[in-house]
């Protein structure tokens, strides 16, 4: 078991990866599907094409990727650290959302979320005061 | 009453899959070599262990209850109601996986959980 002090070291990029990676691959994968259309009559032989054309996207791809990679960091951190750390810690992917909507699609965001994000920072800063691993396992 | 069958379904085998997961990589030990070669035999090894093949099972679940409840729940109810994850996850950790969850810790997925819950509130 690495030191507790390094083992926040390891921790933290971690954790800063998975949100991050989270919310790409959603954003890249609603890019990707916006331009699919509807299944107004779904048969094998729509299916089949509708599958042929979502695969052939490479916003699709990209967006797999990252979620790909979002899932195995999420599973390595795991593998050292409590999941009552990590669980929490990571739901600041949800802040990312509103603030890149504001920030880069000049959206509206209503002031419940703000006090949101502010309730999910408040409670990642109080988990992320507590050791990364109770358990001294892993 | 369906449409709380259905979440509860969501939040406990969502959560359940996340539990059987983290007991999988714990058993296999801490990661500590992040080599490509070295990361694809510590799947390898995890993919070997049921606990592995559960948590997947369960995860599979909860996605496929979750466009389930969609097809007829509010986008406004359902993905706010999941914040239930945080409390869910805490007593799983606490009670399966053996994990010391202190008051600040449980204070702090409250406030996530509640931040979560206001965040996806959609109007």
């Amino acid at each position: 078991m690495t030191p507790p002090r390094n083992l926040l070291a390891k921790t933290i990029p971690f954790l800063i990866m998975v949100p991050i990676l989270g919310s790409l691959g959603n954003v890249l994968l609603g890019k990707g599907m916006r331009g699919m259309g509807e299944i107004r009559h779904p048969s094998v032989s729509t299916l089949a094409i509708y599958l042929l054309k979502v695969l052939s996207n490479v916003w699709v791809w990209l967006g797999m990727g990252s979620l790909l990679l979002f899932l195995v960091i999420y599973l390595l951190v795991l593998s050292w650290a409590d999941y009552s750390y990590v669980l929490p810690v990571t739901a600041v992917g949800y802040v990312l959302a509103p603030l890149l909507a504001h920030l880069l699609l000049g959206e509206i965001v209503p002031s419940s979320r703000w006090v949101g994000a502010v309730f999910i920072f408040l409670g990642v800063a109080v988990v992320g005061r507590t050791p990364p691993s109770t358990t001294g396992r892993g | 009453m369906r449409t709380f069958l259905f979440l509860a379904i969501v939040v406990l085998s969502g959560t359940g899959g996340d539990i059987a997961m983290t007991h999988a990589m714990k058993r296999n030990g801490e990661v500590k070599n992040f080599s490509p070669r070295a990361l694809l035999g510590v799947f390898r090894q995890v993919s070997r262990s049921g606990w592995a093949w559960l948590g997947f099972g369960l995860m599979i679940l909860a996605f496929v209850a979750l466009l389930a409840l969609l097809s007829w729940a509010q986008v406004s109810f359902v993905v706010p109601a999941t914040a239930a994850n945080y409390i869910v996850g805490g007593v799983g950790a606490k009670f399966l996986l053996k994990e010391r969850v202190s008051r600040a810790r449980w204070a702090g997925m409250l406030l996530v959980a509640a931040g979560v819950a206001m965040v996806c509130a959609v109007r």
